[in-house]
């Protein structure tokens, strides 16, 4: 193995252990806002999940047993020097985090049941390679429960319902999911494009930090009565009511056939780990917690 | 009411619970998912259930030497366990569930057949949990079925905060919200339509 591909399965083995034990700092502001609105059973929930995220963090373990699927989204330069290296650096990280962490080994071979015991299998780590212009390159993990992604669903709508359709469509999906996702969850959602890409922009959609608007005015706006139609329910903290069913609803879109109105809604649980690096054209990686 | 149950747990004890009550468990808790489920109702229990706290976990451990350690144990959706629970309720007599997200109507009536409660704990909070598991007494399946599907029986002290959402006579925070639920959502719908 070169020097580089050494390094990037070390830093991504790393990075995959931050995720797993230390949530990013705008999750937990948004759980902790949540806690100071709340009283009663939903108040006793956050507050668990806040200790529970301190012993995560103090100790060094994970947060959730499920430590989810490693998933990855890779925004490279058309002319980034090391995508060799990353491609067989990745699957190598997984397992090397698996071990070291540990990860709880969640592959499962769909007919037999056979589990490789490494995290990795046919397909997966799953990677979406995402080409820009320039020479550096940007890694998002996203360990994914599997709680959260049993909630995610696709719509296909018919154009004629229009955004309210849409609206509906999000809000009832998300409340009829109650406690299963282990609320406050954060809600990714995709409009257009097709089957799978609107799930894929819901998945795209979960990478910003927490909050963090789309640039779009129309879209933001969208973001913002989402999360208060779906936090009128009632639902709350772990399905037993409460204030707080969602910490945030976040949009993408892409333009859709007259015919379609694909809605990708993809669920994350209020354990929204994620981490970022940063690869230079020099090699250099940089860990960034979000 | 915030109290400690301590295995084994007796019938009357967890009869006398209430739906909203915090209640935390000492002593012996085993886990079983969807596979163990299946697994024990076919082959019946390598140990005694009876008294038991049964928690739906698939959890991440870690062997030093000839010693489990458990890193983090929350728990899983149970509701994917209604499949099996009402039998498993009545062939083992566990007197504690312990998941999240609640359980459906065949189960909340076996609880009051048998005398059980399903309490949950907070999803997700695998390493609050971890704390309070104080050794790992015994695995059964680990080769058969894989570290999250396995049974394991832990040693635990204080484990909670656990929330009695389905008791045994009959009630379910659950359903009460769902009333609740369905009403705030009347207002919500009428909302998309006229904005």
């Amino acid at each position: 193995m070169s020097k580089m591909s050494e390094k990037l399965v070390e830093t991504l083995a790393e990075a995959l252990g931050q995720a797993a034990t230390v949530l990013p700092n705008d999750v937990i502001s948004a759980l902790e806002r949540a806690r100071d609105r709340e009283e009663g059973p939903a108040r006793v929930q956050l507050e668990a999940i806040l200790r529970n995220v301190e012993i995560a963090k103090a100790g060094q373990v994970p947060i959730c047993q499920d430590t989810g699927t490693p998933t990855f989204f890779v925004r490279f330069g058309t002319k980034f020097p090391y995508l060799e290296e990353l491609l067989s650096a990745i699957p190598e990280a997984v397992r090397l985090a698996t071990r070291k962490v540990p990860l709880r080994p969640n592959t499962v071979h769909p007919l037999t049941g056979e589990n490789p015991g490494d995290n990795t299998g046919r397909h997966i780590p799953h990677v979406t390679w995402l080409p820009v212009p320039g020479d550096g390159a940007e890694i998002f993990l996203l360990p994914k429960g599997g709680g959260s992604e049993n909630c995610c669903a696709l719509k296909m709508l018919t154009p004629g319902l229009g955004i309210k359709g849409v609206k509906k469509a999000v809000v009832e999906h998300v409340v009829a999911c109650g406690g299963k996702p282990c609320p406050p969850t954060v809600v990714g959602v995709g409009i257009g494009g097709g089957a799978d890409l609107s799930l894929k922009l819901g998945k795209l959609a979960l990478l910003r930090p927490v909050g963090e608007r789309h640039p779009e005015r129309e879209v933001a706006a969208l973001e913002e009565e989402l999360e208060e139609l779906i936090n009128a329910s009632g639902v709350g903290p772990m399905g037993l009511g409460g204030k707080t069913t969602v910490l945030a609803v976040h949009v993408e879109y892409a333009h859709r056939h007259p015919a379609s109105l694909p809605l990708g809604i993809v669920v994350q649980c209020w354990a929204d780990r994620r981490a970022h690096l940063r690869i230079s054209p020099s090699g250099e990686i940089v860990i960034r917690n979000p | 009411m915030e109290k400690v149950l301590k295995t084994p747990i007796a019938e009357e004890e967890v009869r006398a619970l209430k739906a909203g009550d915090v209640v935390y468990v000492s002593g012996t808790l085993f886990t079983a998912r969807d596979e163990a489920h299946r697994v024990l109702l076919e082959r019946g229990a390598p140990f005694p259930l009876e008294g038991l706290a049964l928690f739906h976990c698939g959890p991440v451990v870690k062997k030093a030497g000839e010693t489990w350690r458990v890193v983090a144990a929350g728990p899983t959706t149970s509701a994917r366990m209604e499949l099996f629970e009402a039998e498993f309720l009545e062939k083992f007599k566990p007197r504690v569930i312990i998941g999240k997200g609640g359980m459906g109507e065949r189960t909340l009536n076996a609880l009051s057949e048998v005398g059980a409660v399903y309490t949950h704990f907070t999803g997700g909070a695998g390493a609050l949990a971890a704390q309070a598991i104080r050794g790992v007494k015994e695995v059964h399946f680990l080769e058969e079925l894989g570290i999250p599907e396995a049974v394991w029986v832990f040693e635990v002290e204080r484990f909670g905060p656990l929330v009695v959402a389905m008791d045994a006579s009959g009630r379910s925070l659950y359903a009460d919200l769902e009333k609740t639920v369905e009403k705030n959502m009347d207002q919500i719908r009428a909302r998309i339509q006229g904005a």
